[in-house]
């Protein structure tokens, strides 16, 4: 077996606890408890083997990870290793001297969601009362600091009409990035799909908000904007392709592709309490389940795109598919593509009621 | 907040807070450290970067640079000029 590139980005799940429950959230069904997250020993570990592998980045995410005490040792030790350190929040939690901790400690970025521009619908939508003020506080501290800062939108059915009033809160803030990312549905996203996914018009005004406020903002502020996969032509490239440049472990330390892909059913999931990063990476069946081209059925394996998308999203395939080495359905010429139309065109006028992320609230 | 600005050699770049370079030995490469990104730094790149300190001019840089590589001045310049305003514009670096 020839030796795969290292890793680029590790992106640590450091908890599953969170004080909003977002029904579009990344984290699995099935969340970590409490009691199962790994100790600080294991993840200082954890930084000093990635360093050590040629990893360049490091997000520390969750749930909300400022929810664990130990963040501002983990990003410390991390910043001395010489890795890039990134912190995914809610802001729910931040405060002046938490920020000032973090700062000092050696934090590169900070990436901070809302759920909304309008304050009511943002806190409806996170399921969570009180947070708008404190997002905007977090934001004013931040920015006052001199951290970096992007600003992160999640845009579904019930949103997509205020992209224009995220893109000036940007602004207003004094950002210097902003990400207006369309759900990605699957886990919690699948799960409230049909409360969330737009119809064609509302993504159309998004990509033309986006648009204008280029133009508008210059190089100002950047915009990062995710399309909606339903509605693409091609797959996006899942992860930069399957063990190819991401590696996530898990509040329990199970080492993961991408954070879906314990919702693959049958395979084992190497953890870092019991192997090295290296060897996981390197050696185990499911880093190299999917990686490269080899495992690909038709039409992927003579697509000229092979490469370029790598197959597409492996936890959309099994969701929608059925199986996990199937073709994305979301690429036209998936024979499962229909599935993709079907979502699409049985969407119900009126948006169901969420189900939000709880613990025990979708398994 | 970056102001798009217009590079001339007498401007000073340095890095905004949150971007660096950085030398992996793993792949035996420079990279750029950005936000939510780090991209490859080629080899002109990353000998222009590795003179950006805040106080050094981009005339300096280029003395230096010819020097070091015994190029006709005019050719660094060009090279350097054109790399601080794209990296400028991409909010890398801040030019004084």
């Amino acid at each position: 077996m020839t030796k795969a590139p290292p890793p680029m980005s590790l992106l640590a799940e450091l908890t599953h606890r969170c004080p909003l429950q977002c029904p579009y959230c990344s984290n699995p069904l099935r969340l970590d408890p409490r009691a199962g997250e790994l100790d600080t020993a294991t993840w200082l570990r954890v930084m000093d083997e990635a360093a050590a592998m040629g990893v360049l980045q490091v997000h520390f995410s969750g749930g909300e990870p400022m929810a664990r005490p130990d963040l501002v040792d983990l990003v410390r030790h991390a910043a001395s290793l010489g890795l890039y350190t990134n912190l995914i929040t809610s802001g729910v939690l931040l405060n002046r001297e938490n920020l000032k901790t973090l700062s000092e400690a050696g934090l590169d970025h900070i990436q901070l969601s809302f759920q909304d521009a309008d304050a009511q619908e943002g806190e409806r939508i996170g399921g969570m009362a009180g947070a708008q003020a404190k997002k905007l506080e977090a934001a004013r501290l931040i920015v006052e600091d001199g951290l970096p800062l992007t600003l992160n939108f999640v845009i579904h059915r019930q949103n997509a009409a205020r992209v224009p009033a995220m893109l000036d809160l940007a602004e207003q803030l004094g950002t210097r990035r902003v990400e207006i990312a369309h759900t990605q549905y699957y886990g919690w996203g699948l799960l409230n799909r049909d409360a969330l996914l737009p119809d064609r018009a509302q993504l159309e005004a998004t990509e033309l908000a986006v648009a204008a406020a280029r133009t508008r903002f210059g190089n100002r502020i950047a915009i990062d904007f995710v399309t909606p996969d339903y509605y693409a032509e091609r797959p996006k490239p899942c992860m930069g392709g399957w063990g190819q440049r991401f590696i996530n472990i898990s509040p329990s330390g199970k080492v993961l592709p991408c954070h879906a892909a314990e919702s693959i059913p049958g395979l084992t999931f190497p953890s870092v309490v019991e192997d090295s990063l290296e060897r996981i990476w390197q050696e185990s069946p499911l880093f190299n389940l999917y990686r490269g081209t080899d495992w690909m059925p038709e039409p992927c394996q003579s697509c000229a795109f092979k490469e370029d998308d790598w197959g597409g999203c492996r936890c959309q395939a099994l969701a929608l598919a059925g199986q996990a080495d199937a073709t994305d359905p979301v690429c036209h010429r998936a024979p499962t593509h229909d599935r993709i139309k079907e979502a699409v065109a049985r969407r119900p006028a009126t948006p169901p009621v969420f189900r939000y992320r709880r613990y025990n609230n979708a398994v | 907040m970056t102001v798009a600005t217009s590079v001339a050699e007498t401007s000073v770049p340095r890095f905004a807070r949150g971007t660096r370079l950085q030398y992996d030995r793993v792949r035996e490469q420079w990279f750029v450290q950005a936000p939510e990104r780090a991209f490859l730094a080629d080899a002109v790149a990353a000998e222009i970067l590795q003179l950006v300190n805040g106080k050094r001019s981009l005339a300096l840089m280029i003395d230096q640079l010819s020097e070091k590589f015994s190029a006709p001045r005019d050719v660094i310049a060009q090279d350097v000029l054109r790399m601080a305003q794209e990296l400028a514009d991409r909010q890398v670096l801040l030019l004084a």
